[in-house]
């Protein structure tokens, strides 16, 4: 380790130091507000950490820094990813404190596992080699599978029970596909794979480039199933609805975000030159993601429920602007598919913490998560449901929100790659969708409250997290300026 | 010991232990088949090792550049983090197992059933 690497891995030491602070503070602190706080604002020294590195990496040649081996490259795409997990993690953290009274005894490790998943999920964008990726990984899905159980409810048991079992399972598959490329390609470096692919294969190699094949969609499987895509989303529902509730949106957001980096990095530097039809397999499973996600949510009764299967179905959204991506890696062009997913991708991220924000307070009044008991919610909480609907309504992708202009830069993205009948599968599944979602905000402001009693206020900090979302929201949908410059910066220097 | 054995030995393995998890009620069988698979994969790793070895010091007679010698361990530091990361997620997994055994007094995951459709 050189002084150079420790640089590189600042942002992840501060963050990794700080939850070690923050657990320890927990055996004398009284107060577990102050715990939450002091995260938030610790949270500031690796974001200042990201910003210099920024600064570095613009002011670099090759707009990269190679570190600790060349297993960790710090680029503005892996910057970009690291900006939006800490912003999602220090506006979770402020509005979880009205939830985490419910942890009673865990909420020290709440803070501090939230911190460390984080590290694991910035370590994840800037990983460019297959023992890192994997420990990144793991260091990203561990505290949320500890998260998933901590209620000590039945249904807290079960979620994380059903994480924990499917989370192995898809480790399993994708260390497997690992080995399998490594072994055949003699080294664990993404850049070095990418090289050995380029060459034909060597004829005395037992197996040949069938082994390659088979672990190249062994590793597709294992990120598919962080990404929650179809055929690899059967955990999602339970564990939406089982399991805490800012756990679910850390889950929906950052996990998805951090999945959706790595799977990036390994496509573009490792298997560019694999000869396969990727544009087509990612653009029918992104079809299938989205149809199923919005069919079965219609039937949804519970709101985390309705929110797993719209997960699914973004996940299909998202997958568009992979398909797009991938059909124009041959004849070059792609930077600018790629910087549309990055959009879509931190509009998905405001859109849908201002969602689960809004369901926390909610959920706080009603003690439940059933739909029919938001009726009449905007005269009970006129703060909360606004919110709400501002999320929803990006969701559906109406202007002016975020979504509605990442899905027109999405679906422009695919009909320029040749792909007009997904963005056609695209535009459907988002009207389909519209029934689900403006089914809860009609119930908020249409309907009559089912109690007029009296609940205690949400606290100023997830009311403040709430507004400061749905502003994001409405912000990027109206100057998506302010979103572009940061996704065109960081779609450029992916290629060595 | 040719490659080839080494690697059927692997996805045999491997193959059991899905079935394993895919079929199997109780947790603590789950999370053996899930170890089985983690074995496999250590397994394949281990006789990659071996084989990338060998053919990067074919490659290179006579070389021991530091660029050589990495090659050489990677695969079995790798299999090394596979078995420690395995080891922490079972330990979280029995972890788990047991909150869940202390809420519904079984460990049978078919009775993992209370989210509404």
């Amino acid at each position: 380790m050189t002084v150079q690497d420790v640089y590189l891995l600042s942002p992840e030491i501060s963050l990794v130091g700080l939850a070690l602070l923050v657990m320890a503070m927990d055996l004398f602190v009284k107060r577990k507000a102050v715990l939450f706080l002091m995260a938030v604002v610790g949270l500031a020294l690796p974001v200042a950490l990201s910003v210099m590195l920024w600064m570095d990496v613009q002011a670099e040649p090759g707009g990269r820094l190679v570190g600790v081996y060349g297993a960790l490259t710090v680029d503005k795409f892996a910057l970009f990813f690291k900006f939006l997990v800490l912003g999602s993690a220090a506006l979770l953290l402020a509005a979880s404190l009205d939830y985490a009274k419910r942890l009673t005894r865990l909420q020290g490790e709440f803070v501090g596992l939230i911190l460390l998943s984080a590290t694991g999920m910035t370590l994840l964008a800037a990983a460019t080699e297959l023992i890192s990726i994997y420990v990144s990984l793991e260091l990203t899905a561990l505290p949320l599978i500890a998260m998933c159980a901590f209620l000590g409810s039945s249904r807290s048991g079960e979620a994380g029970l059903k994480f924990l079992i499917l989370s192995g399972l898809s480790s399993a598959l994708l260390l497997y596909g690992m080995t399998l490329v490594y072994g055949f390609t003699g080294s664990t470096y993404l850049t070095e794979i990418g090289e050995a692919m380029k060459n034909p294969l060597d004829p005395s190699v037992p197996f040949g480039g069938l082994v390659i094949l088979v672990g190249v969609v062994l590793m597709v499987a294992g990120f598919g199933f962080k990404i929650s895509s179809v055929p690899f989303q059967m955990w999602v529902p339970d564990v939406y609805q089982g399991a805490p509730t800012p756990v679910v949106a850390f889950l929906s957001v950052a996990s998805k975000a951090a999945g959706f980096a790595v799977l990036l990095r390994v496509f573009y530097v490792a298997f560019p030159s694999l000869e396969m039809d990727w544009a087509l397999l990612f653009a029918v499973l992104a079809a299938i993601s989205m149809t199923f996600g919005n069919l079965v949510a219609m039937v949804q009764t519970n709101v985390k429920r309705l929110l797993g299967y719209s997960s699914i179905a973004h996940a299909g959204y998202l997958m568009v602007g992979l398909a797009a991506v991938a059909s124009r890696i041959p004849n070059g062009g792609e930077t600018s598919a790629l910087g549309s997913l990055l959009f879509y991708l931190g509009a998905y991220t405001v859109t849908n913490l201002a969602a689960f924000f809004a369901i926390i307070g909610i959920a706080n009044k009603i003690g439940g998560h059933k739909i029919d008991d938001f009726a009449g919610m905007a005269k009970r909480s006129p703060l909360l449901a606004a919110g709400l609907t501002v999320a929803l309504v990006s969701l559906i992708g109406i202007p002016p929100t975020g979504l509605f202009i990442g899905k027109i830069f999405l679906f422009s993205a695919a009909v320029e790659s040749d792909l007009a009948w997904l963005a056609v599968v695209g535009v459907v599944n988002s009207v389909v969708s519209a029934y689900y979602y403006l089914k809860v905000a009609r119930l908020m402001y249409m309907a009559e409250p089912a109690s007029d009693e009296e609940t205690p206020a949400s606290s100023i900090s997830l009311r403040l997290a709430l507004i400061v979302s749905a502003l994001a929201v409405v912000a990027v949908g109206v100057a998506p300026r302010i979103l572009t410059w940061a996704t065109d910066a960081a779609a450029s220097p992916l290629l060595p | 010991m040719d490659l080839e054995k080494f690697l059927i030995l692997s996805a045999v393995l491997f193959c059991i232990g899905i079935y394993g998890v895919l079929a199997r009620r109780n947790a603590i069988t789950v999370f053996m088949s899930l170890e089985l698979m983690f074995t496999a994969v250590t397994l394949a790793a281990v006789a990659m090792s071996r084989y990338v070895a060998s053919r990067q010091v074919l490659a290179n007679p006579g070389d021991a550049s530091e660029a050589v010698l990495q090659t050489l361990l990677t695969g079995q530091v790798f299999a090394l983090f596979i078995i420690v990361v395995a080891a922490a997620e079972i330990a979280l997994g029995l972890g788990i197992v047991i909150a869940f055994y202390r809420s519904r007094e079984t460990v049978d995951i078919s009775q993992a059933n209370l989210m509404s459709r």
